[in-house]
């Protein structure tokens, strides 16, 4: 334990730091605090879930632009799906199997058929926009709210349990089990070892045994149930509504969290929180009139907060080395 | 990449063999078969339009109309009702823009999806400008334009620094300057902001421009579209025939090359970009100047992402985006014809096109056309990280 400390001494003092302000806000104005905080982080959860379909896809060496689509599309599938047939679970299972299908196609034609990546994910994201703005039809409601629950002795903790274990989301409550997950696999297991393998240096991998082709076909699908999971959150738990487009760039924020998060789980996650606290702040200085800037440019926070970013954080981290580059095995 | 590889330098001994090809020594077949096969990206292209256009019947079908009556709706409507070839041209004129917007950075390796967000923020800039200066007949248009161009040119130079500073993958920040951009002109137009003009239709709007700073048509030709012709004529010859043109191509095949021949690869980067934002803000400023004659915040449609379609229809060459964005434009026209004559929604249009973008980004349809020859088959490439 002291030797992880000493060796992460940036990470718990920035944390440390951050926790401290926290709680000494939510003690000082519990209810705008606690407001704002839970904003915060029903801001973030899609965000996470999909700076985790990012981070999947990176480590094992492919680059998912098409989040943003998937995440729509599974939005999409969710509230309809729930809308028509009466039943939510019917809904989350269209909209993770929407995720999921898309993954699959992702990984397909990039890692099969070697199609250039980034084009792959914007023609995906082209595609989810046709799809989901044709068949759109207004007027639909789900047939009931989705379920928030509080976990018993959790919820009592001052702050952090009121704001992540009490009356939240089903889906929410998944998000920090599966960031959690992802991250320990990703570095405590043999799958995270190959995943990252495949992702920095794949013929070397190769060499090892190692079928990266199948590797990164499995990953890069499975990944998108999560992408799928972030959808479902975002028409039938956040909202309880699709709109046209309401995906609004989401998935592209994603992948900046991803970056900012130096494509690390735990990091991306608290990216995504702070990114949410900002957008939260921003609203809340907005009401209290403290600040005077128009509502329509208040909303462009998130995208500018991006581009200052990538802008600060490129060059300081490292993505995997063989991100973006198809794997054609020796000899085929 | 394996295009036109360079001979070896062999020394002298006539008797060499050629180098061997991927296709040893075929049987050139003749006739139809001959033309398919040297044509090969263009037949691509032209089996992913059938295919879009048989996958989309199907699904005309579902909404319970003929798909025969629905393409003839759609391209009658287009085509040959009165006025419509000029609708359609009204509309090919900006689309031609907007795939050359793409096409130029995707020359130079890069994937500019922030046409739309060059394309609205210059349109209501180019709006705002043309009211200001009201009253200044003619000088109006050339300031809107002038103003158009400058707009889209910095929009998308914000992208492109922040690629050859910081290297931030242009995708990203390109969705984001979209996103940026939206939020600026709504700001501009509602009540409030700096270009809104009250006016009763409850539209956010910039004032309406003067009749004589109006684009005007020559024999029905919209003068917006004989520019966007020209331009695509220019930017085609522009990377054929000149060195910077060369430069285009070489950073965007081999930088590691390109660096080594000593091309500037940030001012490459820097120049597409910026031509690039520079004719998607033409496009706007001209939407405003010649159609719209005033700003408002739906002006943009989805012509910045119909832009990538369109680029990659045209497989990346300027001058073929003159016919794929002709074509955008048919079935764009014909789906408000096709809406008020069976009911299904104008986005049929949206879908028709990602089935065809699908079709024709795919690498795997030209393998599948052309079994053995799989390795000519050109596909579209960009890069990612640096």
């Amino acid at each position: 334990m002291s030797e992880w400390i000493s060796r992460n001494k940036m990470t718990v003092g920035l944390g440390a730091v951050v926790l401290v302000l926290a709680y000494l806000y939510y003690f000082a104005d519990k209810t705008t605090a606690l407001s704002m905080y839970r904003y915060s982080w029903s801001y973030a959860v899609p965000l996470v879930l999909c700076a985790m379909v990012g981070v999947i896809g990176e480590r094992s060496g492919v680059v998912n632009i098409g989040i943003e689509g998937q995440l729509l599309v599974s939005a999409f599938a969710g509230f309809f799906g729930a809308a028509y047939s009466g039943s939510l679970l019917v809904g989350v299972l269209a909209g993770v199997g929407c995720g999921l299908i898309l993954g699959g196609f992702l990984a397909w034609t990039t890692v099969k058929w070697r199609m250039d990546q980034i084009i792959a994910g914007v023609v995906l994201n082209i595609v989810a926009t046709g799809i989901t703005s044709f068949y759109y039809k207004p007027g639909q409601l789900l047939p009931a709210l989705m379920p928030h629950v509080s976990i018993p002795v959790l919820s009592k903790i001052p702050l952090i349990g009121e704001v992540f274990f009490k009356g939240t989301g089903v889906i929410a409550l998944l998000a920090i089990v599966i960031v959690i997950g992802i991250h320990l696999a990703l570095f405590k297991t043999r799958w995270g070892l190959r995943t990252r393998a495949i992702g920095e240096y794949p013929s070397a991998a190769d060499t090892a045994g190692i079928n990266v082709i199948r590797m990164r076909l499995v990953n890069v699908t499975l990944a998108g149930a999560l992408a799928g999971l972030a959808g479902v959150f975002l028409s039938m738990d956040s909202t309880s509504s699709f709109e046209r487009g309401m995906s609004a760039g989401r998935g592209f924020l994603a992948l900046a969290i991803m970056i900012f998060g130096a494509w690390r789980p735990l990091r991306a996650a608290a990216a995504a929180l702070f990114f949410g606290f900002v957008t939260a702040a921003a609203s809340q200085l907005q009401a209290d009139r403290v600040i005077n800037v128009p509502p329509q440019l208040v909303g462009t926070l998130p995208y500018v907060m991006t581009l200052v970013v990538l802008a600060v954080a490129a060059g300081k981290v490292r993505a995997p080395g063989a991100v973006g580059q198809p794997f054609v095995k020796e000899g085929k | 990449m394996s295009a036109n590889p360079a001979p070896p330098a062999q020394e002298g001994t006539a008797a060499t063999p050629p180098p061997p090809t991927d296709t040893p020594r075929d049987e050139t077949p003749a006739g139809a078969l001959a033309f398919i096969l040297r044509n090969q990206s263009f037949t691509v292209i032209v089996v992913a339009l059938l295919g879009a256009l048989a996958l989309g019947a199907i699904l005309i079908r579902y909404q319970g109309v003929s798909p025969w009556y629905a393409y003839q709706t759609i391209f009658h409507e287009a085509l040959f009702t009165s006025g419509g070839l000029a609708r359609t041209l009204t509309k090919t004129s900006p689309l031609i823009l907007t795939g050359l917007a793409v096409v130029l950075p995707l020359r130079v390796g890069l994937f500019n999806i922030g046409g739309q967000g060059q394309f609205v923020l210059a349109a209501a800039a180019a709006g705002w400008a043309g009211y200001a200066t009201r009253g200044s007949g003619f000088l109006a248009l050339i300031i809107g334009l002038v103003v158009g161009l400058l707009v889209g040119a910095m929009w998308a130079s914000i992208a492109a620094l922040l690629k050859t500073t910081r290297g931030v993958h242009e995708v990203i920040t390109t969705i984001m300057l979209n996103n940026i951009a939206l939020g600026i002109i709504w700001w501009m137009v509602t009540p409030g902001g700096p270009a809104a003009y009250k006016n009763t239709s409850q539209i956010p709007m910039t004032g309406p421009i003067d009749d004589a700073a109006r684009m005007p048509t020559i024999a029905g030709l919209p003068v917006a579209f004989l520019v966007s012709v020209a331009l695509a004529l220019v930017c085609g010859w522009m990377l054929k025939k000149t060195t910077l043109g060369f430069q285009f191509d070489t950073v965007g095949k081999n930088k590691f090359a390109a660096g080594y021949a000593g091309i500037g690869i940030s001012k490459v980067i820097l120049l597409a970009m910026a031509f690039a934002g520079a004719l998607a803000g033409l496009a706007g400023a001209m939407e405003v100047h010649g159609v719209m004659h005033h700003f408002e915040p739906a002006i943009g449609g989805t012509l910045g992402f119909d832009g990538i379609t369109i680029a990659l229809l045209a497989r990346s060459n300027p001058v073929w985006t003159i016919p794929a964005a002709f074509l955008v434009g048919i079935l764009r026209t014909g789906a408000a014809g096709l809406q008020f004559a069976t009911g299904i929604a104008p986005e049929i249009v949206d879908l028709l096109l990602a089935i065809t973008l699908l079709l024709v980004s795919i690498p795997v349809l030209g393998k599948w056309i052309f079994r053995s020859r799989a390795d000519k088959v050109e596909a579209a490439a960009t890069s990612w990280g640096n």
